[in-house]
């Protein structure tokens, strides 16, 4: 079965251990983790993951239930790319004098919408923030100038449909 | 209560719980508790297993046998990893425990100090939910959520690890309030009317159904609602290796075993019925062999406590999610009244042939070395089917659970999903424990009985009366069976040279006998029975036997080979 690039939301209580059990999910079926993100959400104590994998369609639902199961995952979801409005953040750092030197990069900040973080007297750093295949375009335009340091979050998204996690809470409380 | 330490607690929290066993092993970082198990030892009382592994298989066999959770406690480093094995089993076997460890104080976690392992992560793949605590404060809350979680919706293992800091912290205030509910844990999923009544209309319109039983039905204490069931509506039912005894091995409508070793009837018309109604089981590999050639002719119906087990092997056409016990009871007035006599006869046909190509065989062998059946025909007819079967993993369990008749529940305790060597003997103390009215008779194999057999020392010293049939034939059976049909007879070491079982028996000063021909076979098993306390009994057999039928891995359950 065709592979598909799913990510999954994880409601959850915020305890220790917790990414652990999460984790050893994919593991147990040698499915490699893409990108994980954790945070708060928009209900408050309550947490979420953001993780990104590719399996196919019957191995997703079963994941979903298998994260599910877990005594302190309020809730699991899956979704397709077309499904969410997502994004990834990188941080470029590059030596300052290219900065001054070369006007090209001035450009390829410009054209990317990228922003200046930071300059220093010895580097600056860039920030872009949008798809992975931007950030990795931003990434192979300052390669040549010698990235100092490169670094890309996890993805964050947020579905298009709601998910309704108030839901879910309220008909296990009154259970 | 004011001014307890939190070992104290530990110990309170048990026995609100109504917990009044133990199986452990103490140490270091667990000594606080242990200390004051000492103290509370009217209440409370504790079994020294000889192993911390004996530990989890005595409290899973007492939870099998009691219904009640089994407790197993033990220090941190190799006392915990030493529980993994049992952990694992209960998991995968949905046995309701809580295993209690000790850990190093919580201001050297992480320091590689003495006996510290990562327990925490190294059980969580095969727990329900397992906590680490390092405040006292926090552990009343903490076991109220593992009593609820190992017990509740689809049971399993809980693991609470406790530092040892914790256990000596005092407590400001000791208020134990059970847990009834955990706003992130559904524990049983509500059925739905539209699949209880879909069900029921595909059930009234099969011609040729069938049901394959599992744990389920014991977990949920089901019984009497699945026979309920089966009877109005007539249909033949089988059993996995977990489901064996919830219905009386004489019901007209119990047809036997599924799975690699179970009976041909059932194997063979799951490729030939309408309708597969599949209750509290899970399709499990060795139920179902190759899934692609499973049951594809028929409707699927699937009644579960766990959604993660619905369509996960098998695909349902309809789904009846919740406890079995309701849902069997609320389907049952949809059902109409049947009788399937002519299908039901075919499974007959199917035994008949089966009792001539095999049973016959070898439950009614009169030439020859012993054979493993003819041990339990001879254990049948000396308990009448009342007794509790605690089997190990391999030929013999395959073979005692193919013969050993049952008429109550909750009396056929083995490792079905993990397949545990070493599973019988401890975990025999501990159904002897979990229902001392009851005959206890462990079927072990040499080999496997050699894993835990420092468990004898524990059974000496609490005196449970259990029956050990040891089946020797000197060999790992299971593996050589499967080399002499799929590795062109290489034995590659599955030969084993035993010690004197009997003398080691006895050097445990638990009697023992040894029997080596047929003409002994009644009179040592009777001996055995009627002997007031715990007995071995080593059984000598058929070296090279095989169990059929079998279905190869990887083949179809129509194509069941009986020889």
């Amino acid at each position: 079965m065709k592979e598909i690039k799913y990510t999954i939301s994880i409601y959850t209580e915020n305890n220790v251990g917790l990414l652990n059990r999460i984790s050893a999910i994919f593991l147990k079926r040698h499915i490699n983790i893409r990108s994980i993100t954790s945070s708060e959400s928009e209900i408050s104590n309550i947490h979420r993951f953001i993780i990104v994998v590719k399996v196919d369609k019957e191995k997703i639902k079963k994941i979903i239930k298998q994260i599910e199961k877990q005594i302190e995952v309020i809730a699991a979801f899956s979704h397709t790319d077309k499904e969410i409005i997502y994004l990834q953040t990188a941080l470029y750092k590059v030596k300052s004098k290219f900065l001054f030197k070369e006007r090209k990069i001035q450009n390829i900040i410009k054209d990317s919408r990228a922003n200046i973080v930071t300059v220093k007297p010895d580097y600056f750093v860039i920030e872009k923030t949008g798809w992975k295949e931007e950030t990795d375009e931003l990434y192979n335009k300052l390669k040549k100038y010698g990235l100092l340091q490169f670094v890309r979050s996890g993805r964050i998204s947020v579905s298009k449909e709601s998910m309704e996690i108030t839901k879910f809470l309220k008909s296990n409380n009154n259970e | 209560m004011k001014n307890i330490s939190g070992a104290e607690a530990v110990i309170r929290c048990l026995i609100k719980e109504n917990v009044d066993i133990l199986f452990g092993y103490p140490g270091g970082a667990i000594m606080p508790v242990y200390d004051e198990l000492y103290k509370f030892e009217k209440e409370i009382h504790h079994i020294l297993t000889r192993h911390e592994q004996g530990a989890t298989h005595a409290a899973q066999g007492y939870a099998r046998t009691s219904g009640k959770i089994g407790v197993a406690i033990a220090t941190s480093g190799p006392g915990a990893t030493n529980l993994v094995t049992g952990i694992a089993d209960a998991q995968i076997d949905s046995t309701p425990m809580l295993c209690i460890t000790g850990q190093v104080a919580s201001s050297l976690l992480g320091s590689d100090a003495f006996q510290e392992t990562d327990i925490i992560g190294i059980s969580t793949p095969v727990t329900k939910w397992s906590y680490q605590i390092t405040k006292a404060a926090e552990i009343p809350e903490i076991f109220a959520k593992a009593f609820y979680i190992a017990k509740s919706g689809r049971p399993g293992p809980v693991l609470i690890d406790i530092t040892k800091d914790a256990q000596f912290e005092m407590l400001n205030s000791f208020n134990y309030k059970k847990c009834k509910k955990i706003r992130s844990y559904l524990s049983v999923p509500k059925t739905s009317n539209k699949s209880l009544k879909d069900a029921a209309e595909i059930i009234n319109k099969a011609k040729k159904p069938f049901i394959v039983w599992g744990q389920g039905v014991i977990l949920g204490e089901a019984e009497k609602e699945f026979t309920q069931f089966i009877e109005k509506s007539g249909i033949p039912a089988a059993w996995t290796i977990l489901g064996l005894s919830a219905v009386p091995t004489n019901h007209p409508l119990n047809v036997g075993m599924v799975g690699m070793h179970g009976n041909y009837g059932p194997n063979v018309l799951t490729n030939e019925c309408d309708v597969l109604i599949a209750i509290g089981m899970r399709f499990d590999d060795r139920v179902t062999g190759n899934l692609s050639t499973y049951a594809k002719q028929a409707k699927i119906i699937h009644f579960e406590i766990d959604p993660a087990e619905v369509n996960k092997n098998v695909v349902a056409d309809v789904a009846v999610l919740g406890n079995v016990k309701l849902t069997l009871k609320e389907i049952l007035p949809f059902i109409n009244s049947n009788k399937h006599k002519k299908w039901l006869d075919k499974f007959k046909s199917f035994y008949d042939i089966e009792f001539e190509k095999v049973i016959d065989k070898e439950y009614n062998k009169t030439e020859g070395g012993l054979s493993m059946a003819e041990v339990i025909k001879s254990i049948n007819i000396n308990t009448n089917g009342e007794s509790i079967l605690v089997t190990d993993v391999g030929q013999h369990q395959m073979v005692a659970c193919r013969y050993t008749k049952f008429n109550l529940s909750k009396s056929n305790i083995t490792s079905g999903g993990l397949g545990t060597m070493g599973f019988a003997l401890p975990a025999a103390l501990g159904a002897k424990i979990g229902d001392q009215n009851r005959e206890v008779i462990a079927v072990i194999g040499d080999g496997g009985f050699q894993m835990t057999i420092q468990e004898l020392g524990t059974i000496f010293q609490t005196k449970a009366s259990v029956k050990i049939v040891i089946l020797n034939n000197n060999f790992l059976g299971m593996v050589r069976q499967w080399q002499q049909l799929f590795f062109d007879k290489r034995y590659a070491s599955t030969e084993m040279v035993n010690p004197d079982f009997v003398a080691i028996s006895k050097g445990y000063f638990i009697e023992a006998n040894k029997v080596e021909k047929r003409e002994n076979l009644d009179d040592a098993v009777r001996k055995m029975i009627k002997y007031n306390g715990p007995y071995l009994l080593e059984v000598i057999i058929e070296k090279e036997e095989n169990v059929f039928p079998m279905i190869p891995s990887g083949s179809s359950v129509s194509d069941v080979r009986l020889e």
